[in-house]
């Protein structure tokens, strides 16, 4: 077999962009493949449909033998190809330890615990991550995550190793041990292949084969020398530039820094500045000057302080100790004037991604007040000088990196601040881009006198600033001109140079040479279909992070306790001190006499008497009193004359559940008037003809706990389990670990078990803890099937889980997803499920509404086993119906997950 | 201060373009002020409405069978008459609230005088029917015997002729309540979890910190979620409380519907602000998730628009004082049933004004420290 992956007139479209177009490309096996090109030709989306993680829209691919159409061969081949995504440790689990994002992956591809640990050890050892095999993946630095991306890579001896931008944003040192420990692994293992996409061209000059990209389609390949013979170039940066249709390579020139003016005065001043995160230093005591006017350079290795300098110096953090004078003045973060002067780069992406291109350049533009018509020609001319063009109308997620960093950049500059701070703004930006944007900063220094602060990776930029300084672990090696720095040294060039001083302040060991792989390789022999042990990866790796989320913990437990006193004590139906008042024109001793009852009852509580008939309404309106007796004059005489008389009853009618409890409690306490009254004119008490007898069934005390708290049950548990697996599937396409679903050997089953089983276990010790509190602190026994109550909880919760991991499959944001389950959740259970009223009095379409929603079945069980005693028998079929929301929920989640990205 | 407001504006028209990008989230509005309104107005009785009785009749006889004829609809469903082995399940299974026993020789006892004794069996697992409910059956019954034991239909002339009469909703039809009470509470869902997540959104994402370094505050940034998502939502109650309460149910408004929108704007930003300070103490979607989640049910449930205020103990009330919805239930209620003008409901207002201001300040304090905060 020669080639590793063919693919033949592949064809791939965003929307209306051709990210491939008619591509047909053959990669050679056990070759060092290198993509090239500029941002947006598509060489992510090769590399993802190769790994098999991107469906394939038209045209054919083929892997390791394969078609990558076919689900059986994907599935079989996952476990011999690796894909390490764009993106600074995109893939890992931040608050998980280095080790333990290891483990998690060893155990995707089923390897044993000794087969785990020994492959580990060794690949820590050889990456020189073996020092801090504890530390949260989170606050590594980015050389480092990028090392453990590629240790995850590398955990299953993958036969095809598929590495999109894998050095992008990583300091020269770390990228010269990243490269070093590829080619020890091949040497060690001669038939990988590896495919790569890069943006460094310096990078490229080592591999064997390359392909050019550009537009969509191959405008280049073979081995880099062939390239350069090809078109007679000297660099591959020049070849590239060569290949280039006639219209691309048409305003390319070499970049020259005119010298500097001399500028008066300083721009940006730093003294002895210093941050402190709790106890660790990240910047200590800086001291730098940079003139007006100047390019000053800022490089370093990944976390040494850099981002936190410049954090500083725009105002967002405030420094522990020292100062940052901006124009000789003291930075004031509250200043929004000082912020007009700055333009700010931020290293991530930070711009409104649900918001176009040309959008967010207005809102900007918007922000800092340009003037219209200025501010349109303005947009423009950016998005024409930034070659933004084509993309105006799209959003920026669906942009490559590099054309969203160009974006920012394009914002950064937008309202012509006099100071710019940029923080690795080219990183991920192809070498033409990269050159048309340092003629703009330089433009921008030597001809409007702007003063640039930019931190870099790339050697050939720190060249071309006036000034650089060398930072290492918040500290300051040495600032000068690059030339300068590298007589100094003595070094052939600035990298060597760089390294040098690295070396020397970091005291970096070599990474020791492992002995090579002992390990035997066990785990890909066969692929199982279903796998328990991958299965409890993604359980283990999901309690995990559950467990280090304080907080989340926090509010899991504490919400439903909250939820469970509040209500348990709150709602109840007894309506008491109910405000009334009373217009008696009569005064007379029967009216009074009347009146008396109410006010001697615990439901009323009386307001200052009524004056005249229009206070009546007034009262009743403003909602002070529910309700108005009024007793006309003469009611007194008519009554003992026996004439009858009227009196009348105001009742405020704005809640029906209040009137009509007014309304009875009004005629209770007539009656009990009428019949003391009969007595007293000495009228035979008129014995009741029949004696009704009202037996309060289940609840002979008529106590409210009894029949809210198993409701309370229903709608916590239908809540809060919902609410805790709603965000988990769509959490991580959100913050793109969801690439590890795609490109390992774990199938959809597993996945979504794996992400639910914990939940499921959480929710049921919660449903333990408000057990507990419902029976010590309300004295709610268990009357009924004990075991019908527990067994409905499990499957209950196994419902509602269930429910939330659906949602999280097909909404896109987590915004929709938070939304979704608390609208869905909390209409049907508050009001169709029998919490406040029985399903039985509901409308047609009210219990239809309740049947299809869990909710409503488990509180037959609750309030049956807590309340009506009643037996496992008589609750059995809700039990099962339960278990069968579970299955469909379920099922509707697998049918909703795509294996592959669209 | 007009360039703020110029800024606010713009910020705003972002949040609405936000919004209104993820066709989800619209789905979901326009299902919770149209369906969802119409389901549970509908759907849900609170008062003693066609209640299901059933009837255990061993009497068979004129007066048991006037009994049974007189459980009637509107407050009962035309009564079942079942035999006594159904009791226990008719009522455990939940399909009857209430049975009525009459015993055998009833009518014959009560002819006699010998006070016969009628059992009502109630469900009292459903309070809000039970207490009510019972009241009603006994006065039915008793009305019918004696109406039986004169022969006549009239139960003769009563000493006191007791009035009762409902204002602002005469027939105290409970779809007029619960459909605009659905309406409100919706508006509390939406805007906690809206601007909420907004927040939480644009801080997981970076975007908030960008905001920061522009000449933006992060007060211009509070009011700009609050005004676009409170007028999306806004427009969006109105819409559902003119089109499908006022149009579509019919249900009548008896007050000004200026008043309205004017406390709705308080209600609002006093509401969207709780959203805000709830996301100052998350870090992440899924904490925000939980901790709101316990927050709405609560303004859901004891806010007054399902169960009344004075069910609650006084602690509660008072506790509960503090929360915009429990005003805003109380001015909504005397502004559209019982036609209540400003002059009335200034003191809601004042409150709810009150109550977002001080939310806003408490927001504007908790804001600086977690941007700041590092993960």
């Amino acid at each position: 077999m020669t080639d590793v992956a063919a693919l033949d007139n592949v064809t791939h479209l965003y929307g209306a962009t051709r990210a491939l177009d008619g591509v047909s490309l053959k990669l050679p096996a056990g070759k060092m493949i290198g993509l090239i090109g500029p941002d947006g030709v598509g060489k992510s989306t090769l590399l993802a449909l190769v790994a098999g993680v991107r469906r394939i829209q038209s045209g054919s691919v083929t892997a390791l033998g394969g078609d990558m159409a076919d689900a059986r061969h994907r599935a079989a081949c996952a476990a011999r190809i690796a894909y390490m995504p764009q993106g600074l440790g995109k893939n890992l689990y931040p608050t998980l330890s280095v080790f333990e994002n290891l483990d998690f992956f060893g155990r995707l591809f089923g390897q044993g615990r000794a087969e785990r640990e020994a492959r580990i050890a060794e690949l820590l050892q050889s990456t020189g991550l073996d020092p801090f095999p504890d530390r949260p993946a989170g606050k590594l630095s980015g050389g480092m995550k990028q090392k453990l991306s590629l240790c995850c890579a590398l955990i299953h001896d993958p036969d095809l190793l598929i590495l999109d931008e894998p050095t992008t944003g990583v300091d020269p040192l770390s990228r010269r041990q990243f490269w070093d420990l590829i080619d020890r692994i091949r040497a060690r293992r001669p038939g990988m292949s590896v495919a790569v996409a890069t943006a460094y061209m310096e990078e490229a000059e080592r591999f064997d084969w390359l392909a050019a990209l550009d537009g969509g389609k191959i405008i280049g390949s073979g081995a880099p020398a062939e390239l350069r013979a090809l078109t007679g170039e000297k660099t591959l940066d020049a070849a590239f530039i060569a290949l280039l249709p006639p219209e691309a390579r048409a305003d390319h020139c070499d970049v020259v820094l005119p010298p500097l003016k001399e500028g008066e005065g300083f721009a940006i001043e730093a003294e002895n500045l210093t941050c402190r995160f709790g106890d660790f230093t990240a910047v200590d005591h800086v001291n730098f000057r940079i003139r007006r006017g100047e390019i000053f350079g800022f490089l370093g290795s990944n976390g040494c302080g850099k981002s936190t300098t410049m954090k500083m110096l725009t105002g967002l953090l405030a420094p522990t100790e020292g100062e940052a004078l901006l124009f000789g003045q003291k930075l004031d973060a509250g200043d929004t004037a000082t912020r007009r002067r700055v333009g700010y780069m931020s290293q991530n992406f930070s711009l409104y991604s649900e918001l176009t291109v040309r959008q967010n350049l207005v809102l900007h533009a918007q922000l800092f007040e340009l003037p219209e018509p200025g501010a349109s020609a303005r947009v423009k001319e950016l998005l024409e000088r930034f070659g933004l063009d084509a993309v105006a109308d799209q959003k920026p997620e669906s942009l490559p990196l590099g054309m969203r960093q160009r974006l920012q950049l394009a914002v950064a500059v937008l309202h012509k601040p006099e100071v710019l701070i940029l923080d690795e703004p080219t990183s991920g930006v192809d070498p033409v881009a990269r050159d048309s944007f340092w003629r703009l900063l330089i433009g921008l220094s030597r001809e409007d006198g702007v003063t640039i602060f930019i931190s870099t990776h790339f050697m050939n930029e720190a060249e071309r600033c006036d000034r650089i300084s060398l930072m290492h672990a918040g500290r300051v090696l040495a600032v000068d001109a690059p030339a300068a720095l590298v007589q100094a040294r003595g070094k052939p060039d600035l990298e060597q140079t760089f390294i040098s001083y690295l070396e020397e302040a970091a005291d970096f060991a070599e990474p020791k040479e492992a002995a090579g792989f002992s390990a035997e390789r066990t785990s890909s022999a066969k692929i199982r279909s279903f796998d328990p042990a991958r299965l409890w990866a993604y359980a283990r790796r999901e309690a995990m992070e559950i467990l280090r989320d304080r907080l989340r913990l926090v509010f899991a437990f504490v919400g439903p306790l909250t939820l469970m006193l509040t209500f348990g004590y709150g709602i109840s139906f007894d309506v008491e001190n109910l405000a009334y008042a009373v217009y008696d024109q009569d005064n007379s001793l029967e009216s009074r006499e009347l009146l008396e009852n109410f006010a001697g009852s615990r439901y009323f509580a009386q307001k200052p008497d009524i004056t005249s008939a229009s206070e009546i309404d007034r009262r009743l309106a403003n909602g002070e009193l529910k309700l108005a007796l009024e007793i006309p004059a003469g009611f007194g005489r008519d009554l003992v004359s026996g004439k009858s008389p009227q009196a009348a009853a105001w009742i405020d009618g704005a809640m029906p559940f209040r009137a009509d409890t007014i309304r009875s409690y009004v005629s209770g306490i007539s009656q009990i008037w009428l019949a003391e009254q009969q007595r007293r004119r000495g009228l035979t008490v008129s014995a009741s003809p029949i004696n009704i007898e009202a037996r309060f069934r289940y609840n002979q005390a008529f106590k409210s706990v009894y029949s809210i708290i198993p409701g309370v049950f229903m709608l916590i548990l239908m809540l809060v389990p919902s609410m805790l697996t709603a965000l988990g599937v769509v959490r991580e396409k959100e913050v793109g670990s969801i690439a590890n679903f795609r490109s390992t050997p774990v199938t959809r089953t597993e996945f979504l078990l794996g992400k639910q089983a914990p939940y499921v276990a959480l929710s049921f010790i919660s449903f333990g803890v408000l057990l507990a509190t419902a029976i010590v602190l309300f004295g709610l026994p268990v009357r009924g099937s004990a075991l019908a109550l527990i067994l409905g909880a499990a499957f209950y919760i196994y419902a509602t889980t269930s429910l939330g991991i659906l949602f999280s499959t097909f909404v896109r944001t987590q915004v929709a997803a938070l939304f979704l389950t608390a609208v869905v959740s909390i209409i049907p259970a508050v009001n169709f499920s029998g919490l406040l009223v029985p399903v039985a009095s509901l409308s047609e379409s009210g219990r239809l509404a309740g049947l299809v929603f869990p909710c409503g079945w488990f509180q037959e069980i609750s309030i049956g086993a807590f309340t009506k005693g009643l037996g496992f028998d008589h609750l059995a079929p809700n039990l099962l119906v339960l278990l069968a929301f579970g299955l469909g929920y379920q099922l509707c989640a697998l049918i909703a997950l795509r294996k592959q990205e669209a | 201060m007009l360039s703020s407001l110029w800024r606010i504006a713009k910020l705003s028209g972002k949040e609405f373009r936000s919004l209104l990008a993820d066709p989800v989230l619209v789905a979901i509005i326009v299902y919770v002020f149209t369906v969802a309104v119409v389901q549970v107005a509908t759907g849900l009785k609170f008062e003693v409405e066609s209640a299901q009785v059933a009837v255990v009749d061993e009497d068979h006889s004129d007066l048991s069978r006037r009994i049974v004829a007189s459980l009637l609809p509107p407050l009962f469903k035309t009564a079942d008459v079942i035999a006594p082995s159904q009791i226990d399940p008719g009522m455990d299974s939940g399909r009857y609230v209430f049975v009525v026993e009459i015993p055998p020789k009833f009518e014959a006892e009560a002819l006699a005088g010998k006070t016969p004794s009628i059992q009502i069996n109630v469900d009292a697992t459903a309070m809000a029917l039970a207490g009510n409910g019972a009241v009603y059956i006994q006065q039915i019954i008793n009305r019918e015997t004696a109406a039986f034991l004169t022969r006549s239909d009239q139960t003769g002339v009563a000493p006191v002729d007791l009035v009762v009469r409902s204002k602002f909703n005469p027939n105290l039809n409970s779809m007029w309540f619960t459909a605009v009470m659905e309406v409100i509470n919706n508006v509390a869902i939406l805007s906690i979890i809206l601007t909420g997540s907004a927040l939480i959104r644009e801080r997981e994402h970076g975007t908030i910190e960008h905001l920061l370094v522009m000449p933006v505050t992060p007060v211009e940034i509070m009011l700009a979620k609050i005004v676009a998502n409170g007028a999306v939502i806004v427009g969006a109650s109105l819409a559902s409380l003119l089109l499908v309460v006022h149009w579509g149910l019919g249900i009548p408004i008896a007050g000004s519907v200026t008043l309205f929108v004017a406390g709705s704007i308080l209600f609002m930003i006093s509401v969207t602000a709780l959203g805000l300070l709830l996301a100052t103490f998350a870090r992440t979607m899924p904490q925000f998730g939980l901790l709101s989640l316990p927050v709405i049910i609560i303004l859901y449930l004891l806010s007054g628009s399902t169960t009344p205020l004075e069910t609650m103990p006084d602690w509660l009330q008072f506790v509960m004082k503090f929360t915009p919805n429990t005003h805003f239930v109380a001015f909504a209620q005397a502004v559209l049933y019982r036609g209540a003008g400003i002059e009335q409901v200034w003191p809601q207002m004042l409150v709810m004004a009150v109550l977002g201001v001080a939310t806003l300040a408490l927001c504007r304090k908790r804001f600086a420290a977690t941007i700041s905060a590092q993960d």
